[in-house]
């Protein structure tokens, strides 16, 4: 990659957007992980404000200022309600630290490995960028099978959001302009959706860890 | 304007039920409002049978065959569930399980799920396909959740959590779509309109297209409910209230399907039809192994409702495979067919439920000679739903497998012809429980009121009459399959 200034802040905002999934999986702090996840957020805005401008293209930058709006500041704001007052940390996620890490480096390789067929198809810069996303949407996915508590679920499902959403910026530099505001939205109203459950499983269960949802089986 | 007026009719329903502050009574104005959109729905595929696709709201609607027979089936399916769903809201206020409030927000919420549904079918763009799918999942999660018992809460959950993941995939597929469109010379504003994608389908990019359709398959295929990607499906049909059950298993899947069916008609013309085959007959076959095994030992009879539309859909999945003119036809056949008998059958299991207190299959004993109305259509039902004449399942499903052997696919219907003889062998047993046996000390009950056993048994005579005369659909039948068809 050449040291232009365009590929030297699209990579940095793109790392930091997969150093947050990392950080997500390494912490069990419910605040900090939000906070993580809002800066994921911004940095995602950010890849998209880089490439907008980098294009020339103002709807673009309008999605960024949209995706900033939406997953720096709104989404995380729902999360901290959601998740305020009720139990801060993880106490007994099915894999502990260590080991997730490990896990991640692995999903880290693996969508390196898997994406490297798309990654060629796109080429220049971005091409190269798109096994990060995929590589955070597989994080988010770890996240939402090794935690136990609703909001980490959550966060799980964000981080699979982003991770794709980034994909699709880097591919395509967007999907048409008013899909992605119909995508932004339909993300809120899902994360307003799992608030709202979230606050009635509380008020039924009281805090409560998802494997003990038990009711229903064959 | 039609085709808004098919979009806006049951939205404005379910203004109207806001305003009655969950009065039972206003319910009446979302029946009207979702017949109404059926009425438009068939004068629509009249239409564009004769004269050809229609456009509407500056070409973001669509409609040609396909869509206008799915805006059929929506339409009568949703003025069953909007029907029966007063009696519901009425019985949950008499007994106090719910208010006022919810009664209203439950009334809006169907309103905007069936909008939803209709946008899906009628968007002329894969992105608003998309988006409309996802807006089904938001709102029915809190229709899911309606009762707020624990079991409710917690379907709505694994639902909503399960869905999201699929919907994302499927989105992921949407953007790899979009990635070919553009290498293939479609410009960035149209690109994803279905005319333009299957105008230039053989120019896309064959293995960005196979990633692309392995994604919208695990996607869409997560809110068809096909296996393996099917867990959420029986908790959330047994745990929501009837008609959601109703409308969910009778015609979301089948929405989620139609996306399948249209993205698998432009990867067949990108990639070749063995592809899609491939892949769709491997979720077919697993989706029939997991409900017949899984039907066997049931004991919940809505579990038991649910798993079958587990194997309708892999059975709808297979004939999808085999994607002839003559299978395609086939397939949109079965998902009217299916949608009715199910949703009569998930109807008449709300009433049950209501009388009998309890969703055991142990529980309900002698329904027949203790309930002969509410026992004798649910087993009228199950015989439809097992696909025995006259009803249209029987056709569709001998056509799908006629069909099947056409393309060399023979064995694979076998395989699904002996995992519907093991589930026809444990519906059977299952429905012997409930029906047969001495009424003991038990009295005759009263029947439902005549409002509601009308849309239970009219439903069951459309399915039987269209299974006998097929010349109402035919044409329409004939139009749409081509549409989507190799």
């Amino acid at each position: 990659m050449s040291g232009s200034p365009f590929t030297s802040t699209l990579t940095l905002a793109v790392g930091a957007v997969l150093v947050c999934a990392v950080t997500v999986v390494w912490l069990s702090s419910v605040r900090s992980v939000i906070r993580v996840v809002a800066l994921q957020g911004v940095a995602l805005g950010v890849v998209v404000l880089v490439l907008g401008v980098h294009l020339g293209d103002p709807g673009l930058i309008v999605t960024a200022a949209v995706v900033l709006a939406v997953k720096g500041i709104a989404i995380p704001i729902l999360l901290e309600r959601a998740g305020g007052g009720a139990l801060t940390r993880e106490t007994r996620p099915l894999v502990n630290v260590p080991a997730s890490l490990v896990a991640s480096a692995v999903l880290i390789v693996l969508a390196f490995v898997a994406s490297r067929g798309v990654a060629h198809f796109v080429g220049s810069t971005t091409g190269g960028l798109v096994p990060v996303g995929v590589a955070t949407a597989l994080l988010g996915y770890f996240v939402l099978v090794a935690r136990r508590r609703p909001i980490f679920q959550m966060v799980g499902l964000l981080m699979i959001d982003n991770g794709i959403a980034m994909v699709a910026f880097l591919c395509t530099a967007g999907v048409p302009f008013l899909i992605e505001m119909g995508v932004s939205l339909d993300v809120l109203l899902g994360v307003v959706v799992l608030m709202v459950l979230a606050q009635r499983l509380r008020s039924e269960f009281g805090d409560l860890d998802l494997d003990e949802l038990t009711e229903l089986h064959d | 304007m039609v085709l808004v007026c098919i979009l806006v009719l049951p939205l404005l329903g379910g203004g109207v039920i806001a305003a009655g502050r969950g009065r039972p009574t206003f319910g009446w104005t979302g029946v009207g409002a979702n017949g109404a959109a059926l009425g438009l729905g068939i004068w629509t595929a009249v239409r564009v049978v004769r004269t050809g696709p229609l456009t509407g709201a500056g070409g973001v609607l669509r409609a040609d065959a396909l869509s206008a027979f799915m805006v059929v089936v929506i339409g009568t399916i949703a003025l069953l569930a909007s029907w029966i769903g007063i009696r519901t809201v009425a019985l949950e206020l008499a007994n106090g399980q719910s208010t006022r409030r919810r009664v209203a927000t439950y009334g809006v919420l169907v309103q905007a799920f069936v909008a939803a549904m209709l946008l899906a079918v009628l968007a002329a763009n894969v992105g608003v396909l998309w988006v409309a799918v996802e807006a089904t999942t938001v709102v029915t999660t809190f229709l899911v959740g309606h009762r707020r018992t624990k079991g409710a809460l917690e379907a709505s959950w694994k639902y909503i959590v399960i869905c999201s993941v699929g919907i994302a995939l499927a989105f992921l597929g949407t953007v790899f779509v979009y990635l070919a469109a553009l290498h293939a010379g479609g410009h960035s504003a149209n690109a994803l309109d279905w005319t333009s994608l299957m105008a230039h389908a053989r120019h896309l990019d064959p293995s960005v297209m196979r990633l692309a359709f392995a994604l919208l398959v695990l996607g869409y295929g997560t809110k068809v409910g096909l296996a393996p990607m099917h867990s959420w499906l029986p908790d959330a049909h047994s745990q929501a209230p009837a008609p959601i059950s109703a409308l969910m298993s009778g015609v979301l899947l089948a929405v989620a399907f139609y996306a399948i069916l249209r993205f698998k008609a432009v990867v067949d013309l990108a990639v070749g039809t063995g592809f899609a085959r491939g892949l769709l007959v491997i979720v077919a076959l697993l989706s029939l192994a997991v409900a017949a095994s899984l039907l066997l030992t049931q004991r919940d009879y809505k579990r038991m409702l649910a798993y079958s539309s587990l194997e309708h859909m892999g059975l709808i999945a297979l004939g999808a495979a085999a994607g002839i003119p003559l299978a395609i036809a086939a397939v949109l056949l079965h998902i009217l067919g299916h949608g009715l008998a199910k949703s009569v059958l998930f109807l008449t299991s709300g009433e049950i439920m209501a009388a009998e207190g309890n969703s055991q299959i142990d529980g309900v004993r002698a329904l027949l000679a203790r309930r002969p109305a509410l026992g004798g259509v649910f087993g009228i039902g199950l015989v439809a739903l097992l696909g025995l004449p006259p009803f249209s399942l029987f056709s569709s499903e001998l056509l799908m497998a006629r069909a099947e052997f056409d393309v060399g696919l023979g064995w694979a219907a076998v395989a699904a012809i002996l995992a519907m003889v093991v589930i026809f062998v444990a519906v059977v047993g299952h429905a012997r429980h409930m029906l047969l046996g001495p009424p003991g000390t038990a009295v005759v009950q009263a029947p439902p009121p005549g409002w509601v056993s009308a849309p239970l048994v009219g439903g069951l005579v459309v399915c039987g009459f269209i299974g006998v005369f097929a010349w109402p659909l035919s044409g329409l039948l004939e139009a749409a399959a081509h549409v989507v068809a190799t």
